[in-house]
């Protein structure tokens, strides 16, 4: 196995990471302190307690994960366009990289800038509210997995995309939705009936409730199945890559 | 000589254009090979294929005995690629993306190496700059670093000259000359059919897909070579009434210079043309023998296709 060749592509790929630093790390961080500013301070103090847990501190899983998602898919798709783009993409393919090694170092990458970016999120929101984190070592899996899983998504994207618009258009159009519907800011049981039916229809809401659950030792579903939920997108997410990478589909002519 | 690439029965097709067609070439080890083409002839779909840019429809492709397609690692290990195109991360620095180049054919960072062809090609004092600043000769100069960052045996050279000054295309030609000398096996496309006569060993021609004439330089200089003589005058002519009509033999230079095509200097044909132009008062004041280029040779052989 050209393990080299992952590093490689991975360190590449850090690079831009830290050419972007003030970028990618400060916009999240104030945005972060705002949502907690308007949600957490102004409109939080309005709303009771959700399951004995303050608005705030409710509030904190469903932000990482907003961040986590959208971040891990923009980085993702980002670092596969790009190359294709300005075209030395041609360098990867021409080159002994695997399937597996490229996929690693290019989704690898994606997923550990989007963790040091939810981390970050973490860090910020325990400047507003104060919560103890019921299983810790839940919550680094559900943060791992969940990185590793939509930079995969993000990674296709990357690859079906032909254009500036098509890169951007289902994280805005259907990922930025369903996350913001998938209780990242309320709780299902805050809905009428028939709404709270349609919520489970929503993948998004699987994950953010196992990750609330890591919090709270509580969520509105059982953690088994936001486990098997996010692996189970996951394994979706590698099947279609390996079918791009059996198949050439938008990289080899 | 021992085939190092062996190409059969390539073909490939994108919808209904049918890129390659059915196309078998031998590379030797260690030659410099001058694939020429016109435009949209099919060189840089048989060098992609090769590469592992693209898959062929049908046939094989081996290098050292290895297929392209099931053994795709231990094939492109030994492949550097320099693209037609300019396709570069500007906003990586020189260094670092040599660097890269190196680390996906499973290279460890190795500074003196990249040092050495960054001295080479004159981009030393720019390895730390980003490449969107490089000036367009700087940036093809790059390219063939980044092939060369991890040494390989057989380098493809896609129009390496295009759109650089005369002095850079001379330092191209020499790494060239010095890659072949080192061991390296060179395959070259190009539109300047100088390049080819400079450089190559063997010329395949390429066009609407197939391989029509693959031979040594030499050879086919010398199968196809013909001579042109001018005859120049001191009085311009009107026509050339005087000598039966041949298309061999024409006017030129307004009038100022017989051109006779493939006509040998010792040949009793010559001596016939030069008698009757004095019988006939004509005084000429230089006689002067050209062989064709490489450049003819190409014409003539695409243009009967």
């Amino acid at each position: 196995m050209n393990i080299q060749a992952a590093i490689t592509i991975y360190k590449f790929e850090m690079a831009r990471f830290s050419r972007t630093i003030f970028q990618s790390l400060v916009a999240p961080i104030i945005t972060t302190s705002l949502y907690f500013v308007v949600f957490g301070a102004a409109i939080g103090s309005k709303i009771e307690t959700i399951n004995g847990v303050s608005y705030g501190s409710f509030i904190v899983p469903g932000l990482i994960m907003l961040y986590l998602m959208t971040e891990s898919i923009n980085n993702a798709a980002f670092g596969i366009y790009f190359p294709k783009f300005v075209g030395s993409i041609f360098e990867v393919l021409s080159a002994p990289v695997s399937s597996l090694e490229a996929t690693v170092g290019y989704v690898g990458a994606a997923a550990s800038k989007s963790t040091i970016i939810g981390l970050m999120i973490f860090l910020t929101s325990n400047l507003f509210v104060t919560h103890d984190i019921k299983y810790p070592l839940v919550m680094a899996i559900f943060i791992i997995l969940t990185a590793i899983t939509f930079s995969l998504f993000g990674f296709i994207i990357g690859i079906w995309a032909q254009n500036w618009e098509k890169l951007s258009i289902i994280p805005t159009l259907l990922v930025t939705p369903l996350v913001f519907l998938g209780g990242s800011f309320y709780s299902i049981d805050m809905l009428p009936e028939f709404w709270q039916k349609v919520s489970l229809l929503n993948p998004v809401f699987y994950l953010i409730s196992g990750f609330r659950w890591s919090f709270f030792g509580a969520s509105e579903i059982p953690i088994a199945l936001s486990i098997v939920a996010i692996l189970s997108f996951k394994a979706i997410c590698l099947a279609v890559i390996a079918i791009i990478f059996k198949t050439g589909y938008r990289l080899r002519t | 000589m021992k085939s190092q690439i062996s190409i059969e029965n390539v073909s490939k097709v994108f919808g209904r254009h049918k890129a390659l067609n059915n196309v078998s070439l031998e590379i030797k080890k260690g030659e410099i090979f001058a694939l020429l083409g016109p435009n949209g002839a099919g060189k840089t779909t048989l060098i992609s294929a090769i590469c592992g840019l693209c898959r062929q429809s049908s046939g094989n492709i081996k290098v050292e005995d290895f297929d392209t397609l099931s053994h795709y690692k231990e094939t492109r290990n030994q492949i550097g690629l320099v693209p037609q195109e300019l396709p570069l991360d500007g906003f990586e620095s020189v260094y670092n993306s040599c660097q890269f180049s190196r680390g996906l054919f499973g290279l460890k960072e190795n500074r003196d190496h990249i040092d050495k062809i960054l001295k080479t090609l004159s981009l030393f004092d720019k390895r730390d700059e980003q490449i969107f600043g490089l000036s367009g000769g700087m940036k093809r100069r790059l390219l063939i670093a980044k092939a060369l960052a991890h040494e390989p045996k057989i380098l493809f050279l896609d129009e390496p000259t295009a759109g650089v000054d005369v002095s850079l295309r001379r330092d191209i030609w020499k790494l060239i000359e010095d890659q072949k000398k080192m061991g390296v096996t060179i395959i070259l496309t190009t539109h300047y059919i100088e390049e080819a006569e400079q450089l190559a060993d063997r010329v395949g021609i390429i066009t609407s897909g197939e391989i029509i004439l693959v031979k040594e330089k030499t050879a086919l200089m010398s199968e196809f070579s013909k001579k042109t003589t001018f005859i120049r005058l001191s009085k311009k002519l009107k026509n050339l009434s005087f000598i039966k009509k041949n298309n061999k033999i024409s006017l030129t230079e307004n009038g100022m210079a017989l051109k006779l095509v493939g006509i040998n200097n010792t040949s009793n044909e010559l001596q016939s043309i030069v008698n009757l132009l004095s019988q006939n008062g004509i005084v000429f004041t230089e006689i002067n023998t050209v062989d064709n280029s490489l450049e003819d040779i190409f014409l003539d052989l695409v243009e009967s296709q």
